[in-house]
């Protein structure tokens, strides 16, 4: 018997939740304990322009276009700088105020996820000392780090459960001279990419209606808390996060899907660094291989730190296999950023990715070896003391 | 709503070992009877006393979705359904083996959070770990081995990944790029536009008062102490390092 195809794609266009799981408003308890004198919400600045934008189980939610306060990621600086740079040139282009912050620490998580050399009073203190720094700078946090935002939410929610917590965070903060706040909102950047898609659009610059897409949706992002993870209905139906897909075909791209998709990337936090046999497995035969069969992509795109780090390097070793690898892989704030005509080695910092981009770069008609002397023509100026550092008026010159 | 957990946290935990079903990795639990039962019974009683484990474990049906979705359990002898299982069991036995021979495969993904039933088995490991460090169990100073200089650098700079680990010879596997970032990685970090992010040993640029923060953070919450058991060299650096510091500030604890 033939497989029922059309019956099965009319049930999901009638794709409902079940109303027995979806799980209460953390809004309320926010509220009350604020009107309780527990803790202080932080609210979007007055003034500022709002997107509301759809989440999984219906409830709107608001990500502001400016005056965002940049939660840094330690994975992005530090390893794929350009993920961070593509971020601050994309909002900076679009005209939007920002604080790039120093008195912001990492949220520490890899390192908890990788060796539970912490504890959940600590984790919560880490989240509220930021969350703290941000409200006092008048400026409304933005997340880069998927794993930052999954685990914040986690805190949250650990938070507004727990009164025993919140004392012994209290007492913390007290010492440390600073409020109890949390945001009305956590917001990923990624939340802030599928908001102001439009915006993206409407300033491109290069035609990616010849690039193919797959998307690795990370898990950080939409399985840890998922209520406030952004889905839409005409995005796979509202049966996936909408998140990065919902950019990508913004921008003309062509997004393919494959069987995989709801796989984590195999980054491990601990195995990606002291158990790499297995985040390169992972990666290559759940991920990358099947993307390679199923969809042939000429990027994967996805918006996490360990995601674009794991799927990326895995694919070196598993080349020398001979595996069916060897696809570009970067964020989906990157990609934004190429097609607003940033620079790939300036901006988008490409020389620091492992998985060959240069295909990908041809096709998008970027001429990669132009480019690359042009950086190496503003490193020259680096090395011969000319300047200290590259501004991002020498990256758009 | 879901409903509540179908073993209450306060249940009475079984003073004798109990008999083992299909849920035991290995027919023997082998290896741990030199480990007093009493002592095992402590450690799961710590484990179910975490505020989060009643918000983690609500029973199990035994339906394996959590299995079909970890990637774990792909790779390793490891499943998320057994953890939850002793857990809804509280086979003390059968947990403590898992603290020492499973929880550290765990990818801390937490796919498994599909779960019908609303657990989380994933977290559950995430508290088995923080008790394994805790107690500076075999499997938590095995598995941190090789991991020292990582917890030193979050703990003592606020970011956990700065560009220098970019060594070829940490990270052979990751292709010549590296060789390439780490030989000129001064130099490429200059060339980054924001300045927060011209740093080498750190990811960006934090800032002092932003450390001391941090530190007493670390101390106040008892997180330095847990690695006391685990690396006794690595806690009396930090300690030295976070005391130090807090005494040029003039900070009393
Ligand atoms: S969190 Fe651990 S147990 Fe759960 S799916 Fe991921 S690897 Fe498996
Ligand atoms: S998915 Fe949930 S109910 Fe099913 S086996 Fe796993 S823990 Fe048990």
């Amino acid at each position: 018997m033939p497989i029922p195809v059309e019956v099965m794609l009319k049930k999901k266009e009638r794709f409902e939740r079940d109303p027995d799981t979806i799980p209460a408003d953390f809004h309320d308890e926010l509220f009350r304990l604020e009107a309780e004198g527990e803790l202080i919400v932080q609210r979007i600045p007055d003034g500022q322009p709002v997107v509301e934008v759809p989440t999984k189980y219906g409830r709107p939610k608001r990500v502001p276009k400016g005056h965002l306060w940049h939660h840094k990621s330690c994975g992005q600086c530090g390893h794929i700088p350009g993920y961070s740079t593509s971020i601050f040139w994309v909002m900076r282009k679009l005209g939007y105020d920002y604080e790039d912050p120093r008195d912001q620490t990492s949220c520490t998580a890899w390192n908890y996820y990788a060796s539970a050399t912490s504890n959940e009073a600590a984790q919560a203190a880490v989240a509220l000392r930021n969350f703290a720094t941000a409200y006092e700078s008048g400026y409304f946090p933005l997340i880069h780090c998927g794993t930052s935002y999954g685990h914040y939410k986690e805190v949250r929610s650990e938070l507004l459960r727990h009164p025993e917590l919140r004392a012994q965070v209290r007492r913390v903060m007290d010492k440390l001279g600073k409020p109890m706040v949390l945001p009305e909102e956590i917001v990923h950047y990624s939340e802030w990419f599928y908001a102001l898609r439009h915006e993206i659009a409407a300033r491109q610059v290069r035609d990616f209606s010849g690039i193919a897409v797959t998307v690795h949706p990370a898990c950080h992002y939409y399985k840890l808390v998922e209520g406030d993870a952004i889905y839409d209905p005409d995005v796979y139906g509202g049966q996936r996060t909408a998140v990065v897909t919902a950019l990508a075909e913004a921008l003309g791209a062509e997004v393919r899907t494959y069987s995989t998709w709801f796989d984590c990337c195999g980054f491990g936090f601990r195995h990606i660094l002291v158990q790499r046999d297995f985040t390169r497995s992972f990666a290559t035969i759940r991920k990358i291989e099947v993307m390679k069969e199923e969809a042939d992509p000429d990027v994967v795109l996805t918006h996490d730190t360990g995601c674009v780090t794991t799927l990326d390097k895995s694919q070196f070793a598993a080349q020398a296999h001979g595996r069916n690898v060897g696809v570009a892989v970067m964020s989906e704030a990157q990609f934004a950023a190429l097609a607003m005509g940033a620079h790939p080695y300036k901006v988008c910092q490409l020389h620091w990715h492992s998985a060959d981009y240069r295909p990908l770069l041809e096709k998008m008609g970027i001429d990669w070896e132009k480019a690359w002397v042009e950086f190496e023509t503003d490193v020259a100026k680096l090395e011969r003391g000319e300047k200290e550092f590259l501004s991002w008026e020498d990256v758009d010159g | 709503m879901r409903s509540s957990p179908s073993e209450p946290a306060g249940a009475a935990v079984a003073e004798r070992p109990r008999a083992r079903g299909a849920a035991v990795k290995s027919e023997a639990v082998a290896g741990f009877d030199d480990v007093t039962y009493e002592e095992k019974r402590k450690l799961f009683e710590e484990v179910r006393s975490d505020l989060r484990f009643p918000d983690y474990l609500y029973g199990c049906y035994e339906c394996g979705i959590c299995v079909a979705v970890c990637p774990s359990a792909r790779f390793y002898d490891f499943s998320p359904r057994r953890i939850a299982q002793a857990a809804a069991r509280q086979d003390v036995e059968l947990i403590y083996q898992q603290m020492q021979e499973d929880i550290w495969e765990c990818s801390q993904c937490f796919s498994c959070l599909r779960c019908p039933r609303g657990n989380n088995p994933g977290g559950i490991v995430t508290i088995m770990r923080e008790v394994a460090v805790n107690h500076g169990l075999a499997s938590a100073k095995e598995a941190l081995e090789g991991y020292s200089r990582i917890i030193y650098k979050i703990m003592s700079t606020g970011t956990q990944v700065s560009p220098d680990m970019l060594q070829p010879d940490a990270f052979p596997d990751w292709g010549p790029e590296v060789a390439d970032v780490s030989n000129q990685l001064a130099l490429w970090r200059r060339a980054l536009p924001p300045e927060t992010l011209h740093t080498t040993s750190t990811g960006w640029d934090v800032s002092d008062r932003t450390l001391i923060e941090l530190y007493l953070i670390w101390l106040e919450t008892g997180a330095l102490d847990m690695i006391r058991d685990v690396d006794e060299g690595l806690h009396m650096i930090l300690e030295e390092v976070m005391e130090e510091r807090l005494e040029e500030e003039g900070i009393e604890r």
